[in-house]
């Protein structure tokens, strides 16, 4: 018995691992290239944020890591497999995303939203377990008493908050969500994060994210990857990247740190 | 299914049957009944496999564009069947109708109605930003180049061979081939065969490209099998009785505005009730209160289109 769960682990990707890697991949829109030649590693079990200036590539590198996106050259692999091998019902119980503009044109309730991101586990028929995870990703997003609103009564941070919650019923091991701080006041972005920690630590989900607030960045993420101008600007660990030097490469912009409660916080407003 | 849904639908079923009931038996002696019934069976056929295809057709085209204020006539479909029509008299003669049997006519509008279809999925859903408003243009400006070519064809041929053509050019009901009508339940039977697998997708689907990408549908593929199937209906639709797609939004919508739901299994049966319903009673409304003074795709333009209006001042409001 032993043994052979020694032998499951063995061939599954353990933590610390890479298991999202991109190699030498471009990509152009209408001859102008976007995303040029970067490859990059992410490790299982880790949040990993996406950092850089407006226009940096950051959206169109996530998205085809998530084949929203095909890209023109070099390879995304999963688990070390070509995302272009899996099926797409077999992808979307791994990997699940969320863009940053989500509208949609039929009339939902939030519950109702929420239980779509069951749709690869069960289709349109969803068991007990299924309507569990359902529960569950609308507690975690504290929606529970506007669960039966309709999402165009919501504001955009409530809307966003469940949108988070139909990728998180999608239960997927890595989770891409593109900036999803956006339209959120500090206490749900706060509480957002440290979901997303917990997410991390408690289940080991593998979680990117595009972030503005570099301060988001540095206090919850493990990796940080620096995008600007279509190119790789950095990566490596968060305390590695969050110096004024780096920062300085990536923003043009003279950024001072201090140490708040054992968090890098970087100064840049004035 | 929630009650409200369930007694609509009830309503919808009573409505239905008792308009076909009064359609068949209206004015009917009992020495007519060999003549006339076979006959109006045919029409009742014809109206339910036409309000369906049309109502289905539309609702997912509405589906897969995210946008309901569309019918697949948009981007030319119907208007390349007058084209397909208007050309084979054109190049033929009338000799070219008889020439070509009814259903190889029929088999070949819907071959090349196919095509367009793929033509515009390899135009549209190729690379990912695909944009909605580059559909409708691209099909308003196909439907008008090919409503213009029609138009110049039909004026350079023999009168004669013009009427031939102006008999396909309105909707009606009643002369309808029985031939073609065996033809169509086959096809789209067929159809339906072939989409089936595919239903399952659409409630999804609703949620725009990237949702549906992200919930594992094999996005394009489903694209593409939906914008055959869209053609396959139209041009069963157009062929059996002739150009009448803004019936398809009229049904839709009323469909959505009774039964406040996103699940397309009870949206579709709606629409297919809401289009039979139109249907009949229009048939009835043109035979039995109008004398035939006009044909039936004026009446449901007309409503139709007060009701389009209706809906696009109400959206420009919220």
């Amino acid at each position: 018995m032993a043994l052979n769960m020694l032998e499951r682990q063995k061939s599954q990707f353990e933590t610390g691992d890479i298991a999202l890697e991109v190699k030498n991949v471009s990509k152009s829109f209408d001859g102008k290239k976007v995303v040029k030649d970067v490859s990059i590693g992410v490790r299982k079990g880790s949040i990993t944020s996406f950092i850089g200036p407006n226009g940096a590539g950051k959206s169109t590198l996530i998205s085809m890591m998530s084949r929203l996106m095909s890209h023109d050259s070099g390879e995304v692999l999963v688990e070390g497999k070509p995302i272009k091998s899996y099926k797409s019902d077999e992808l979307a119980k791994k990997v699940s995303i969320l863009k940053q503009a989500n509208n949609i044109n039929i009339r939902l309730t939030v519950r109702e939203l929420v239980s779509f991101g069951r749709f690869p586990h069960s289709r349109n028929r969803l068991s007990k377990a299924d309507w569990g995870y359902v529960d569950n990703a609308i507690d975690y997003m504290e929606l529970r008493d506007m669960q039966d609103k309709y999402l165009d009564q919501l504001s955009g941070g409530q809307k966003q908050r469940a949108f988070i919650a139909m990728v998180l019923a999608q239960d997927t091991d890595y989770i891409i969500l593109d900036e999803p701080l956006n339209n959120l006041d500090m206490k749900h972005s706060v509480s957002i994060m440290k979901t997303l920690r917990k997410l991390c630590d408690d289940l080991g989900k593998t979680i990117l994210i595009v972030v503005h607030d570099i301060n988001f960045a540095s206090c919850y993420s493990d990796d940080i990857i620096a995008m600007k101008d279509g190119e790789l600007a950095a990566q490596g660990h968060c305390h590695e990247i969050i110096n004024p030097t780096t920062l300085k490469k990536i923003y043009d912009m003279d950024i001072g740190i201090e140490e708040v409660n054992c968090n890098k916080i970087c100064v840049y407003f004035t | 299914m929630q009650r409200k849904t369930k007694w609509i639908f009830i309503t919808l079923i009573v409505l239905s049957i008792s308009l076909i009931a009064t359609f068949l038996f209206i004015g009917l002696t009992p020495a007519g009944w060999d003549y006339a019934l076979p006959r109006r069976g045919r029409s009742v056929a014809a109206i339910i496999i036409v309000g369906s295809a049309i109502a289905f057709s539309t609702l997912i085209f509405q589906t897969i564009t995210n946008n309901r204020i569309l019918t697949p006539s948009i981007i030319g479909l119907d208007s390349l069947y007058m084209l397909i029509q208007t050309a084979l008299v054109f190049f033929f003669g009338t000799l070219g109708l008889v020439f070509f049997s009814q259903e190889a006519n029929f088999l070949m509008s819907i071959v090349f109605m196919v095509l367009f279809a793929l033509l515009l999925y390899a135009l549209l859903f190729r690379g990912e930003q695909q944009n909605i408003y580059f559909l409708l243009l691209v099909g308003i400006v196909f439907g008008t180049l090919f409503g213009s070519l029609s138009t110049f064809m039909q004026v350079l041929i023999d009168p004669n061979e013009f009427q031939s053509i102006q008999n396909r050019m309105f909707a009606s009901f009643s002369n309808i081939n029985v031939d073609l009508l065996w033809l169509s339940i086959i096809i789209l039977l067929l159809t339906l065969l072939y989409v089936f697998p595919y239903l399952k997708y659409l409630d999804t689907l609703a949620l725009g490209r990237d949702h549906a990408v992200n919930l594992g549908i094999p996005y394009d593929k489903v694209i593409r099998r939906f914008l055959i199937v869209i053609a396959i209906m139209v041009s069963v639709s157009t062929a059996l009785v002739g150009p009448i797609m803004f019936l398809g939004l009229l049904v839709v919508n009323v469909a959505r505005e009774m039964l406040p739901t996103f699940r397309h299994s009870t949206l579709a049966i709606g629409s297919i009730l809401v289009s039979v319903v139109a249907l009949v009673g229009g048939t009835l409304l043109v035979e039995r209160v109008f004398a035939f003074s006009a044909p039936l795709s004026v009446f449901i333009n007309f409503i139709g289109g007060a009701y389009f209006i209706y809906l696009l001042l109400r959206g420009t409001k919220n």
